[in-house]
C-alpha cells in the first residue's frame, strides 16, 4: 500500500528537506520502519524502545492512531498519515 | 532573574529564544530557562511591591528579554475567605477561593494571553492565532484588539453561544471548526507551519504557559508571603496545573517564601478525564478520550502536560479526581449560594471535587486550602438552567401574599 508520509518542520532536517515521504507498508508500524529505512535519523526522534515516545502523536488520514490499533493500525490506498508534536494546546 | 533559553523538559536540549515549542530531538515541549544567580530575594519583593496592579508586577519571573507591556493587564483577582463554603462541607479549614474570573475577559487565560501577546511583539509577530475551548478564544480576540494585532481564533463550532459571541464582539476572524477540541488543536498544530502567525498555545507556548505562574504567586502575596497547604486546580491540558506548581517552586529556590510545595489536587469532569483516569490507574501517560461533557472549557481529550500534571499531583502527595456532569451544575449552585461567586463550568468541576475531597476525608483540621475558580458563570448559562425556581406573580399585594403566605399575620 502506497501512503504519503508528512514530516514537520523541525525534522526536515532528517529527511534531506523533504516535506513528504512515499513509501509503502500496510501498517502503521510497517510505515514508519519503512520511513526510518530511508531516514534513519529519524527512528531515535521519534520512538524509544520500539514505542512511539510519550510526546508523538501519528495520525491517519486525520485520526490519532491511539484511538484506532496504534502501530498496528491498518492503512488504506490513499491515507495519510502524519506524524505531530504532541506538545500543543490547552 | 534573566531568561536564557528554551529548554526541553524531557532531554534537556536547549534552543534559542524564538517561536519554537518542541524539541528536535524527542518532540519533548519546550520550556523558558532563566537564570536565577542575579536575583535576591529582597530585590525581587521591593520591584513586585512596587510594580502595577496587575501581572507584570511579577515581571522578574516572566519570559522577556525587555520589560513586557500590554493594554489590558491581568492579574491581581481577589482571593476571598469563604467560611460559609467551609462550613457547608463541614471542613474545619481555612477555605480560600481565588476568583479568577476578575479578569478583563473573564478567566484565568487573560494571563497567558497577556504574556503571549506581549512576546508575540517582542518577536515581531503581527497576526496572533489560538485553538481555543472558549475562554482562550475571549482572550485572544480582546487582547490582540487592545494591541492592534490582527487575530485568527480557532474553536469547535460546537461551542457555547455565549463564549462564540464574546469572542466575535472583538472583531477577530472566528473559526468554527467542525470537530473537537483535540481536532481543532492539531489543525493549528499543522497551520502553525505553514502561517507566520503566533500561534499563542502552539508555537507560543513556552512563553504563553508562563504567564499560568502569575496565579500562584499572587496566591503566595496575597497570603502574606506565605504558602497554602493545598491547592484544588481544574486540569484541561495540565498547563495551569504544573506551571502554578512551577511558580510556587521558583519563589521557594529563590528564598521569596518558605517552606514546601502544597499537595496538589487536580479536578476533571467525569466525561473528559484522560488524567484522572490516567492517576487512578497508576500510568504516567495519558490515554486520550473523546469527551463528553457540559464542562467544555475542560474538554481536552489528549492533554498536552498530562504527564508533568500527574507528576505534580503525585509528587506532593495530591490526587487527580473527576466529576460528573450532574456534580458540575450543583458545584456551581454551591459556590454560589455560599460565595457570591458564580462560576462557568470549569468552577463546578473544581468545587465539585474540594466537595469530594471533604467527604473522603482528606482535607484535615486547620489546612489552609486555596481552590482557583478560573471561568464566569455568565459564559455557561445553561448550566444554571432548572437549577432554581422563579416565583412569578400579579402586581398587586394579595397575589405576593398568596405566594409567599405569612405563617404570623402582620
Amino acid at each position: 500500500m502506497a501512503v504519503t508520509v508528512k514530516i514537520p518542520t523541525q525534522l526536515r532536517a532528517a529527511t534531506g528537506g523533504e516535506a513528504e515521504v512515499e513509501v509503502s507498508g500496510s501498517t502503521v508500524g510497517e510505515v514508519l520502519d519503512a520511513v526510518f529505512e530511508a531516514h534513519g535519523d529519524l527512528r531515535e526522534r521519534i520512538t524509544q524502545d520500539g514505542d512511539l515516545r510519550r510526546f508523538v502523536n501519528v495520525y491517519v488520514s486525520g485520526e490519532d492512531i491511539r484511538f484506532q490499533q496504534g502501530l498496528d493500525t491498518p492503512i488504506g490506498e490513499g491515507d495519510e498519515v502524519t506524524i505531530l508534536p504532541a506538545v500543543a494546546g490547552g | 532573574m534573566s531568561l536564557e533559553s528554551l529548554k526541553c523538559k524531557e532531554c534537556g536540549s536547549t534552543y534559542e529564544l524564538g517561536a519554537s515549542y518542541f524539541c528536535e530531538n524527542c518532540f519533548g515541549p519546550l520550556e523558558a530557562s532563566y537564570d536565577h544567580s542575579g536575583l535576591d530575594a529582597d530585590g525581587a519583593k521591593r520591584r513586585i511591591q512596587a510594580g502595577s496592579q496587575g501581572i507584570w508586577r511579577y515581571a522578574d519571573f516572566l519570559p522577556f528579554e525587555g520589560r513586557p507591556g500590554d493594554p489590558l493587564e491581568p492579574g491581581l483577582t481577589p482571593l476571598l475567605r469563604a467560611d460559609r463554603l467551609a462550613e457547608r462541607l463541614g471542613l474545619n479549614a481555612e477555605l480560600w477561593v481565588k476568583n479568577d474570573a476578575a479578569n478583563p475577559t473573564h478567566s484565568f487565560k487573560d494571563r497567558v494571553v497577556a504574556v503571549a501577546v506581549a512576546k508575540a511583539r517582542e518577536l515581531g509577530f503581527d497576526t496572533v492565532a489560538c485553538a481555543s475551548t472558549g475562554n482562550l478564544a475571549n482572550a485572544v480576540a480582546a487582547h490582540a484588539a487592545a494591541a492592534g494585532l490582527e487575530s485568527y481564533v480557532f474553536v469547535p463550532a460546537n461551542l457555547e453561544e455565549q463564549k462564540l459571541l464574546a469572542t466575535g464582539i472583538y472583531g477577530t476572524n472566528l473559526v468554527g471548526v467542525r470537530g473537537n477540541y483535540d481536532d481543532v488543536n492539531r489543525l493549528c498544530t499543522q497551520l502553525a507551519e505553514t502561517r507566520p502567525w503566533a500561534f499563542v498555545n502552539v508555537n507560543l507556548r513556552p512563553y504563553y504557559s508562563e504567564g499560568s505562574k502569575t496565579l500562584a504567586y499572587e496566591t503566595v502575596e496575597q497570603l502574606g508571603w506565605e504558602l497554602p497547604d493545598r491547592v484544588v486546580c481544574p486540569i484541561a491540558s495540565g498547563s495551569l496545573f504544573t506551571k502554578v506548581g512551577r511558580g510556587f517552586q521558583e519563589w521557594l529556590d529563590i528564598g521569596l517564601v518558605a517552606g514546601e510545595q502544597p499537595v496538589f489536587n487536580g479536578a476533571q469532569a467525569q466525561g473528559c478525564s484522560p488524567v484522572a483516569t490516567a492517576f487512578a490507574e497508576g500510568w504516567d501517560v495519558c490515554k486520550p478520550q473523546k469527551p463528553e461533557t457540559i464542562a467544555k472549557s475542560l474538554a481536552i481529550g489528549d492533554p498536552a502536560d498530562g504527564p508533568y500534571a500527574l507528576e505534580q499531583a503525585r509528587k506532593t502527595g495530591g490526587r487527580v479526581d473527576s466529576v460528573t456532569d450532574e456534580e458540575i451544575k450543583d458545584g456551581i449552585r454551591l459556590l454560589a449560594e455560599t460565595t457570591g461567586i458564580f462560576t462557568e463550568t470549569a468552577g463546578g468541576v473544581t468545587v465539585g471535587v474540594l466537595r469530594k475531597l471533604a467527604e473522603r476525608g482528606d482535607i484535615g483540621d486547620g489546612e489552609r486550602v486555596v481552590v482557583y475558580i478560573t471561568g464566569e458563570g455568565l459564559k455557561t448559562l445553561d448550566a444554571a438552567r432548572d437549577r432554581f425556581q422563579m416565583h412569578e406573580i400579579d402586581p398587586d399585594l394579595d397575589s405576593f401574599e398568596s405566594e409567599f403566605r405569612q405563617e404570623v399575620a402582620v
